[in-house]
């Protein structure tokens, strides 16, 4: 083996054994990594990459995976190369977290609850340095500085319950990187993260790359990420390796249908410039039929044109919801989680408003209370020209037959015991619209529009995929014929290339319906792509407002522009050379209970473009 | 945190005033009438009327629950109607041998359940596993007076290895002790050993699969730390739970291992005076029992509040 | 790109015979059933499988060991014990089969009513947590004390222990269902409480339902076996397997076959419902599904 190759996997078969065969989860990959470089696996959900990444540790075998054939060879801190396939038990657990470290995608889930950090990161010192209890907590506590840990001491006492997530992360690499291992292994260690959090993320394991001088194995779906992190790329689909290269080359010289596809479908942030309403996804279908030739982007002309006078459909005025927290049956609760507080905007007809922002900043309350799925605080929802927030029940369930919901877990918003005829028929039931033939024509036909068909109807939500299934969701939605949609990120589960499928049809629904969406979500390139406005929100506030074009390429608020910068971009061209090494977290909307905010009416900087005072 | 006890002894005390309640509301329809019954075969109209008075059961329903919970309170649970002595003596004199069969059933049972479940859970789907869980079907389904028959067909009357039945106080004789309570022990063991044993499965099984347990064996740790440390601390609280409540099962077979071993504990005096339809002593024994399980549950909630670190507040 | 195949759907045929299939992947299922199958068949037709009376006395033959003549022997009374077992079984059959009906639909509306009305929640917990603070035996020996012995009353009295843990499984499924994203989609397409109710939540609670039925049921052919063991159960007219034991207990040192045959049999109907409920708890909790196919 090469003096530079660190680790050489050669024509890997991972299998699980399922009932009646094996599903072949990886099948003869082979690629190396050197010293000291980042090499990327990238892939959608079953392509193989993370059962790639456990087998390097022969973690597969946990979930009854088992390596049929084919090599890991591993170059050991002593100068041995041996074959990972192959050493006994204890071998193993001497290279695991000591010589090759791994983090994982959830830091809550995979620290252990019941045990402090500091005894976490103590336990995996001792176990392969044989320090004594105080070195190791000596050690435990520059690796939490190393990692730039906020308040690092009192952190070595804490749970894991106690830190937010970017803080568990970030006791997460402290811990597999304190006995400095030659290859770090991250499985998709900021998919669980808010945006501004991954970028802290990201260019903290780059830094330490640097300074410990490891190689990195890095596992992800985002390509954003590749382009930011990755020397060199591994493209797998299904099991299977089906491109390897240079960063450069494969984001800009792609050989491969599949890899071309994939960049395709990726949204780019700044893609859109000079574009000022939604477009398509370039209509790539690479499995479908990979040899039909990509359509080129359809602009404007077929996205929604959008009515220029028509009055609000939807006008949501000064909307506070806030939940108790604490006390009991006696005495008011000590303090309020404030998720909305004072946001007023308007929605026209046939216009999209997108909700961005970060967990917890109140654009998913925002939904549900629009639909009174959650009651608010105070406020005004006005609708069709009448406030909802005050209506009977009576009243508001012929009111929900104009306004629907699209969730975020299409499995989860199906009831698993009925037929998909049964789903899609419901709100007609409900109402008593339709029945008998007229229903079973009316859902083959709501099928149709949603890209499935009517043979479709008797099976039930678990015979389908994630994407089918957010199709069903969206025929559902549709049976009302409502005027407005609420998406409550309705894509953000969605593999890329089943995304942008969604994203397109409901693009062509808009354009052929005239239904107004607001849609919420947390990923600003698909934002970009299908709205017409944006209203950035912050704890609870919306701190800018305005047509896409403004907000996107003159953003004026500093939350605005910091959220915009940390979103990677799908193009190692533009990635980032700055390595800010940011700690700050995002403040909590706990509020003591009768705590009443200062809220800044907004200012409009250019025509329909508003910004909070800041 | 200390709102949190607090709402679990409020709770509790609502759990006790029902059970006193409903033992008490079950003596006062119970069939036949106990001044009748204490008057005796000859007593007159009158006689019987002044013992009423006397025993207060002439008050309204509520005044009646307010006195005998007072009662109850200090201490004073009523008289036999057999004996005619008070239910509360007859009770100490028994507790001794009720004790000692629970203390030996429940630390036999957990020394063997646990192991057996957490190796079952490792080795889950093997020999091992399919031989443990077989073995614990069997013991939810052979009533304990069943199983006690056939230990004592097997071990007493043939084999002849032990007595038969019989009680012998371990302040007395210890190895006569340890040879009478061996059966009887066993008997009363073998449902609870299933329950544990099935409880310590599920749950090490459940942790064996969580995220965290990855880690651990990334972080390159031996399988008993991992087990034993990591899974076990996880898997614990559904387990001693299950200790708790499995409590009350123990002491329904009580009842009926005494019965069958002709141990003279408290089990034995309930199975007694139902036969002689002595309410107030069965009332008595159900609500000691209610309220020992009640408070051995309390204390594990307790425990674990205070021990627990995910629980906040 | 890489879209969607789905699954072939399964006709009524296809199911007759994936449910054969399973059977045969599940014989400890397979075992549990046909043995109740049997026990119900001896309990309905009992004339048909002995000609022996069971209370017919024969003072010349008492407690004679198992022979061609009597396969389990005789009691001191000199009854056929192959005939009093084949008979005790009703009872068992018919206390385990009416308390798991019972105790499943009482504790299925219970549990609903809790689950979904909140201000009576606390009041309804606290008092089934009273319940179950009684040990069942000791709870069911209090209440059959209170009624004329027969049949019913040990159904009753049975059936009361029983209920709390059904209310309480029953609850806790309404209140994650209640939480379900699907039960927020039915809302929000304008569903009234009833709709939501009877079809997104009842069909969700049904399978963990059935398994409790078989575990309640377990339980209520011992408690019945115990309580006519202790002297509070079935009349000793009519023949039940606690009460042939009880009879039998005198004689364990001379007549082992007065208690063995009728323990035997309990055991085995207590092992057979347990099997069906291990079985199709494996197959209809997603919990447990979830567990042995991980990654």
């Amino acid at each position: 083996m090469d003096q530079q190759r660190l680790i050489d996997v050669r024509d890997l078969r991972v299998q699980f054994p399922v009932e009646g065969g094996v599903v072949k989860a990886v099948d003869g990959v082979s690629w190396h990594i050197d010293r000291g470089e980042t090499l990327a696996i990238v892939g959608e959900s079953g392509s193989g990459k993370s059962v790639s990444a456990l087998s390097l540790l022969r973690l597969t075998e946990l979930g009854g995976g088992r390596i049929v054939s084919g090599e890991i060879e591993f170059r050991r801190k002593s100068g041995a190369v041996v074959d990972m396939v192959q050493q006994p038990l204890p071998v193993l657990r001497d290279i695991r977290g000591n010589e090759i470290s791994m983090i994982f995608q959830e830091p809550m889930t995979s620290l252990n609850p019941v045990f402090t950090i500091g005894f976490q990161i103590v336990e995996a010192i001792r176990l392969h340095q044989g320090k004594s209890r105080r070195e190791a907590d000596e050690l435990a506590l520059e690796m939490l500085n190393l990692v730039r840990m906020p308040e690092a001491e009192k952190r070595l006492d804490e749970y894991p319950h106690q830190l937010s997530g970017g803080m568990r992360q970030r006791a997460m690499i402290a811990m597999s990187l304190a006995c400095r291992p030659a290859l770090l292994i991250a499985d998709e260690p900021t998919t669980a993260l808010d945006v501004t959090i991954q970028a802290q993320i990201l260019d903290l394991i780059k830094t330490l790359q640097r300074e410990i001088g490891m190689a990195v194995l890095f596992i992800t779906h985002d390509m954003g990420v590749v382009a930011e992190m990755a020397d060199r790329v591994v493209v797998m689909y299904r099991g299977e390796k089906v491109e390897e290269g240079p960063v450069e080359e494969i984001f800009h010289a792609p050989q491969h249908p599949y890899t071309k596809a994939l960049l395709d479908a990726v949204p780019r942030l700044g893609a859109m410039r000079g574009q000022p309403l939604p477009m398509k996804f370039p209509n790539l279908e690479y499995g479908r039929d990979a040899s039909e030739p990509a359509t080129a982007a359809k602009p404007a002309a077929d996205a929604a044109p959008r009515p220029a006078d028509a009055g609000p459909l939807l006008e949501v005025d000064g909307l506070v919801t806030r939940f108790p927290v604490g006390g009991g049956l006696l005495g008011k609760p000590k303090a309020a989680i404030h998720a909305v507080e004072n946001i007023s905007f308007s929605l026209g007809v046939g216009e999209t408003l997108a909700l961005v922002g970060e967990s917890g900043c109140g654009k998913s309350t925002t939904a549900r209370t629009i639909l009174r799925l959650q009651e608010p605080t105070r406020g005004r929802v006005v609708f069709g020209g009448r406030d909802i927030t005050k209506l009977g029940r009576g009243a508001m369930e012929s009111v929900r037959r104009q306004m629907q919901m699209i969730f975020q877990d299409p499995f989860a918003s199906l009831n698993p015991r009925l037929s998909v005829a049964d789903l899609i028929g419901e709100p007609l039931r409900i109402h008593n619209l339709a029945s008998g033939k007229a229903l079973q024509d009316r859902v083959a036909d709501l099928l149709r529009r949603v890209g499935l068909g009517p043979e479709h109807a008797r099976r039930y939500p678990h015979e389908f995929s994630g994407g089918q299934r957010q199709r069903i969701c969206i025929a559902r939605a549709l049976a009302l014929n409502p005027n407005l949609i609420v998406a409550d990120e309705a894509v953000s589960a969605l593999d890329v290339s089943i995304q942008a499928q969604i994203v397109n049809l409901m693009l062509d629904l808009q354009a052929e319906f005239g239904i107004s969406y607001l849609f919420v979500s947390h990923d600003l390139a698909v934002v970009e792509r299908i709205s017409h406005r944006v209203a950035v929100m912050y704890l609870g506030q919306i701190v800018e407002l305005g047509p896409r074009a403004a907000v996107f390429e003159d953003p004026r608020h500093p939350y605005t522009r910091k959220l915009m910068s940390a979103v990677p971009v799908a193009d190692p061209r533009q990635r980032r050379t700055d390595l800010r090494l940011m700690t700050d977290e995002i403040p909590s909307p706990l509020k003591p209970w009768g705590f009443e905010p200062e809220t800044l009416p907004l200012e409009e900087v250019s025509p329909g473009h508003f910004v909070m005072p800041h | 945190m200390i709102a949190l006890i607090l709402k679990r002894l409020v709770a509790t005390a609502f759990v006790m005033a029902f059970v006193a309640f409903f033992v008490f509301g079950l003596l006062h329809l119970a069939p036949g009438d106990p001044a009748a019954v204490i008057a005796g075969d000859i007593a007159t109209k009158e006689d019987i009327e002044r013992i009423r008075a006397t025993l207060g059961l002439d008050l309204p329903f509520h005044t009646q629950f307010l006195n005998w919970l007072g009662a109850i309170m200090q201490g004073d649970l009523g008289t036999s109607i057999f004996s005619g002595r008070p239910v509360s003596e007859l009770i100490l004199q028994r507790v001794e041998p009720t004790l000692a069969l629970t203390t030996t059933t429940i630390l036999l049972s957990v020394v063997v359940a646990i192991p057996l479940g957490i190796a079952a859970a490792w080795r889950a789907g093997s020999w091992i596993d399919r031989t443990m869980m077989g073995f614990a079907v069997l013991g939810f389904s052979v009533p304990v007076f069943v199983f006690a028959y056939l230990l004592i067909m097997v071990f007493a009357a043939q084999l002849k290895l032990v007595p038969v039945m019989g009680y012998v106080s371990p302040f007395k004789d210890l190895g006569g002790f340890l040879r009478a309570i061996a059966l009887p022990t066993v008997a009363l063991g073998v449902t609870y050993v299933a329950l544990i044993a099935r409880i310590t499965r599920a749950s090490m099984l459940e942790a064996i699969n969580q995220d965290y347990i990855r880690t651990a064996h990334a972080k390159g740790l031996g399988i008993v730390p991992i087990l034993f440390r990591h899974a076990l601390r996880n898997a614990s609280v559904p387990i001693v739970t299950t200790v708790g409540i499995g409590i009350a099962l123990l002491i329904g077979g009580v009842v009926v291992t005494e019965s069958v071993f002709a141990i003279p504990g408290l089990g034995r005096l309930t199975a007694d005076s139902i036969l002689r339809r002595d309410y107030p002593i069965v009332q008595g024994v159900i609500l000691i029992f209610s309220g020992i399980y009640v408070l051995i549950n309390l204390t594990i909630d307790i425990i674990y509040i205070l021990v627990d670190p995910r629980i906040r507040y | 790109m890489a879209i969607d195949t789905s699954a072939p759907s399964a006709g009524a045929m296809a199911r007759v015979g994936q449910a054969m299939r399973w059977l045969r992947r599940h014989p400890t299922v397979l075992a549990g059933l046909v043995i109740l199958l049997t026990v119900t068949l001896m309990a309905v037709f009992a004339p048909l499988f002995t000609i022996y009376d069971p209370q017919r006395l024969d003072p010349l033959q008492r407690l004679k060991p198992p022979s061609a003549e009597h396969w389990f022997g005789t009691d001191q009374l000199g009854r056929d014990v192959f005939a009093r077992t084949v008979y005790g079984s009703r009872v068992s059959l018919i206390v385990g089969f009416t308390v798991a009906a019972f105790a499943c639909i009482v504790g299925l509306v219970i549990g609903l009513v809790s689950g979904f009305i909140r201000v009576l929640d606390p009041v309804v917990m606290r008092i089934m947590d009273g319940l179950m603070a009684i040990p069942a035996i000791l709870l069911a020996i209090a209440i059959v004390g209170i009624t004329r012995s027969s049949i019913w009353a040990v159904v009753i009295a049975v059936t009361i222990p029983e209920v709390p843990r059904v209310v309480r499984l029953v609850r806790a499924i309404v209140l994650t269902l209640r939480e379900q994203l699907f039960v927020d989609a039915a809302v929000s397409l304008g569903a009234k409480l009833p709709r939501i109710l009877f079809v997104h939540v009842m069909p969700n609670t049904m399978a963990p339902l059935i398994v409790q039925a078989t575990y309640v049921c377990a339980s209520a052919i011992i408690i019945e076996a115990i309580l006519s063991f202790l002297g509070a159960g079935t009349p000793p007219a009519i023949p039940s397997w606690g009460n042939m034991m009880a009879e039998g207990r005198t004689y364990v040192l001379v007549g082992w076959w007065l208690l063995l045959f009728p323990g035997l049999l309990l055991s085995l109907v207590v092992l057979a419902v347990n099997l069906l409920g291990d079985g199709l708890r494996e197959t209809l909790d997603p919990r447990l599904r979830r567990s042995t196919n991980n990654e």
